[in-house]
């Protein structure tokens, strides 16, 4: 079928990383909030806490690769993944953006790396200035970088809202009178206007009714094979993940668990996280199938467990799991693996 | 034949708006037997969660229910009074809500609030009920439900909260629940631990669910039956693998065919065009009209909601009886 994209792993596998974590790590304080404040005032000895949001994480991502981001919720994806877009610095390692330091650039040439990558959300509302119409929104910023002249602005700002499937006729509207879907389409226009080559979505179609849903991931597939761009999806939706990506990455408690290609870790996931994870997705084709969980709760960032932070839930642990932090380690061609029963074979 | 736990016939719930007359229910017939889970499916603003305050009786003006019959183990819940329908709510039917702090009051130790629920409908002692309280934790999975009843609800994560909700949904081994989206927010590792609570429920006390919902993934492994609604009104039912496997309606089928592992990996997704209409200004006929693909002349006339199939209704003249191979 001449619609499906070209096997995405032929094409990914020589290019230079568009963009590179290494070592990335981010921590946050977590304030304390007045009771904790009153209680430390009356000489109580509270402690600011620090959550590892993020914990040494190395991820690569090359040239026109979709990069899927898995895991639960507080695992760190969004940390991550505004790191990755370079709007939130790490606390330790360095993000490269075409092999350089991003702390190393300055002037124009920080404004260009920074115009590169752009970031789409989840709420599309809330990331759209409601006082603005849709051709401010889109126009604003290619104009104030010299990426379009005034004159040609109009006919620049139509060009954006048709590839991102919205009437032209619409742009003297305001956010505000418009559905979730067309919301989402103004803020992908407006990405798109500032002619990036990367795009980090952080859960850009989670709150799209599915028809949308379809409609929105199609335009982001379509664009793709136009403007040659290169994505990291975020998304707790793992159907909308194996549908889209080249490549999956498994967060778990700020580290990542597995990565590998996408085709792979659906047909036989190798972290035993993983494996948990895939077996609980409802799938449309299963009929009155009986549903287990995965055992014990999602455990607080503030205390992870010690070792392998999977060990209280995971059912091969050991005792060497709750001492020893595994390592992140490549497992076969493209795939890697934090996990200790792969040194056992 | 036996009685079924509920029955919606042509139940039709209305809100009288400043802007006009918001048709939010519209004709909606259902029937949910002993045991059994119905998913009620449709996409947002369709209408699945005031049909479940309806039938709970919650309906708050400026909306009433403005026809139509809701039968409860036969009885027409519109015959009775208030407070045998409070008497019945919390007790023989109960609700399960997306946001579980509906359910659970903030400053209230959780077993003050359950002893509270026990005795409401129980002529039981104090002891008695907290021990009822403490089995209810114990069976949705909350470890050392002992020590957990005296927590407060802020201290539980969002999964265990909605643990909670269901134990209190359970307490008085409801005939009915109903579900609105309960681990729609949640983690599907957690998510997977309340749905296998839900199943345990209706193969052990013969509880009747009604589990809403906008994700049909959810219902294919967890319904027996499925009632699809677009703008007010279902406009398909069956049994769950039926309806799945060989849709009747154009809606259905579009929705079914817009779920990403229905189509093959990296390629266009199918999609129904266009977007859900506005309740306020419904143009007559079939809704679904502007966005189908089967439309014609015809469609400008109200669709009958007619039995096609044995067991199997759609809302719609001109469905997809060419693809339902008989099971
Ligand atoms: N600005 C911040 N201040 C304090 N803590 C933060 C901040 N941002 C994130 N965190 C914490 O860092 C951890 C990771 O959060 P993050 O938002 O990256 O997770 P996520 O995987 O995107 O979760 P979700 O799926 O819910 O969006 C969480 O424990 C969160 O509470
Ligand atoms: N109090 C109210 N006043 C006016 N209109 C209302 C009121 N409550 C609900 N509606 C309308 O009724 C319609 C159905 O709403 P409902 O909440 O049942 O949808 P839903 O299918 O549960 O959607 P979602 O998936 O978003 O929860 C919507 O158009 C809504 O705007
Ligand atoms: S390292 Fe140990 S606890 Fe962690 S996933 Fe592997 S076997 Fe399980
Ligand atoms: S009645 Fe007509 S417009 Fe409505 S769903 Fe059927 S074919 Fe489509
Ligand atoms: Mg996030
Ligand atoms: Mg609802």
């Amino acid at each position: 079928m001449s619609e499906t994209l070209e096997a995405p792993a032929m094409r990914t596998t020589d290019a230079p990383p568009i963009v590179e974590a290494r070592g990335v790590s981010r921590r946050f304080s977590k304030t304390l909030d007045f009771a904790a404040k009153l209680a430390r005032r009356l000489g109580v000895n509270v402690r600011e806490e620090v959550v590892h949001a993020v914990d040494g994480v190395d991820l690569a991502i090359r040239r026109g690769e979709v990069v899927g981001l898995v895991g639960e919720s507080g695992c760190g994806k969004s940390t991550l993944g505004r790191m990755i877009a370079g709007i939130l610095p790490p606390s330790d390692g360095v993000i490269l953006s075409h092999g350089r330091d991003l702390r190393s650039l300055d002037g124009p040439e920080a404004r260009r790396v920074k115009l590169a990558t752009q970031m789409i959300f989840q709420d599309p509302y809330a990331s759209l200035n409601p006082r603005l119409k849709v051709e401010e929104i889109v126009g604003e910023a290619p104009l104030v970088h010299g990426l379009v002249r005034r004159g040609d602005l109009a006919g620049y700002v139509d060009e954006q809202l048709r590839r991102a499937g919205l009437d032209p006729a619409l742009k003297k509207r305001y956010p505000h009178q418009f559905s979730g879907g067309q919301r989402q389409r103004i803020g992908i226009a407006r990405a798109l206007a500032v002619q990036p080559d990367f795009l980090v979505c952080d859960e850009a179609v989670a709150a799209l009714d599915v028809s949308i849903q379809a409609q929105i991931l199609n335009l982001f597939m379509k664009l793709r094979k136009e403007l040659d761009l290169t994505y990291l999806f975020i998304s707790h939706d793992l159907g909308v993940v194996e549908h889209l990506s080249d490549r999956v990455v498994i967060m778990y408690l700020g580290r990542v668990v597995e990565e590998a290609p996408a085709e792979e870790v659906f047909r036989s996931p190798n972290h035993p996280y993983t494996q948990a994870l895939l077996a609980e997705v409802p799938r449309i084709d299963t009929r009155k199938r009986s549903f287990a969980g995965v055992q014990g709760e999602i455990p607080s960032p503030l205390h992870p467990p010690s070792g392998c932070h999977f060990h209280p839930r995971c059912p091969h642990a050991m005792e060497r799991c709750k001492l020893e932090r595994p390592a992140l380690k490549a497992i076969a061609p493209g795939r890697r693996s934090a996990c200790h029963l792969n040194d056992m074979v | 034949m036996t009685t079924p736990t509920l029955e919606a016939r042509n139940l039709r719930t209305h809100f009288f708006t400043r802007a006009g007359v918001v048709k939010a229910v519209d004709d909606v017939s259902f029937t949910v037997e002993r045991g059994k889970v119905l998913g009620l499916v449709g996409e947002s603003g369709s209408g699945k969660t005031v049909t479940g305050f309806s039938i709970l009786g919650l309906v708050d003006p400026p909306g009433r229910i403005v026809g139509g019959q809701i039968l409860f183990r036969g009885t027409d819940l519109a015959t009775l009074s208030e407070a045998e329908m409070r008497r019945l709510r919390g007790n023989r039917i109960a609700m399960i809500f997306q946001d579980p702090m509906m359910t659970l009051n903030p400053v209230l130790r959780i077993d003050t609030q359950m002893i509270e629920t026990v005795l409401a409908h129980a002529k039981v002692s104090k002891a008695e009920a907290r021990q009822r309280a403490r089995d209810a934790l114990g069976q949705v999975g909350i470890p050392s439900p002992e020590e957990r009843l005296q927590a407060y609800p802020h201290q539980f994560s969002g999964g265990m909260r909605q643990r909670v909700a269901i134990a209190i949904a359970l307490l008085h081994k409801p005939d009915l629940i109903v579900a609105d989206e309960p681990t729609t927010a949640l983690d599907v590792t957690i998510q997977g631990q309340i749905l296998a609570e839900a199943q345990k429920l209706c193969a052990q006390y013969g509880t009747a669910l009604i589990w809403i919902t906008h994700d049909l993934s959810v219902v294919a492994g967890l319904a027996d039956d499925i009632a699809v609604m677009y703008a007010g009104k279902v406009v398909e039912s069956g049994p769950v693998g039926e309806v799945l496997d060989a849709p009747l309606h154009p809606y259905t089928n579009g929705l079914i065919g817009s779920v990403p592992s229905r189509n093959h990996r990296g390629a266009p997704l199918s999609q129904i065009p266009g977007m859900t209409p506005s309740l306020l200004n419904l143009p007559p006929g079939c809704a679904f009209r502007a966005r189908c693909p089967r439309a014609e002349a015809r469609c400008a006339e109200p669709p009958p909601f007619a039995e096609y199939l044995p067991g199997r209704h759609a809302r719609c003249i001109h469905p997809h009886l060419d693809q339902a191979v008989p099971a």
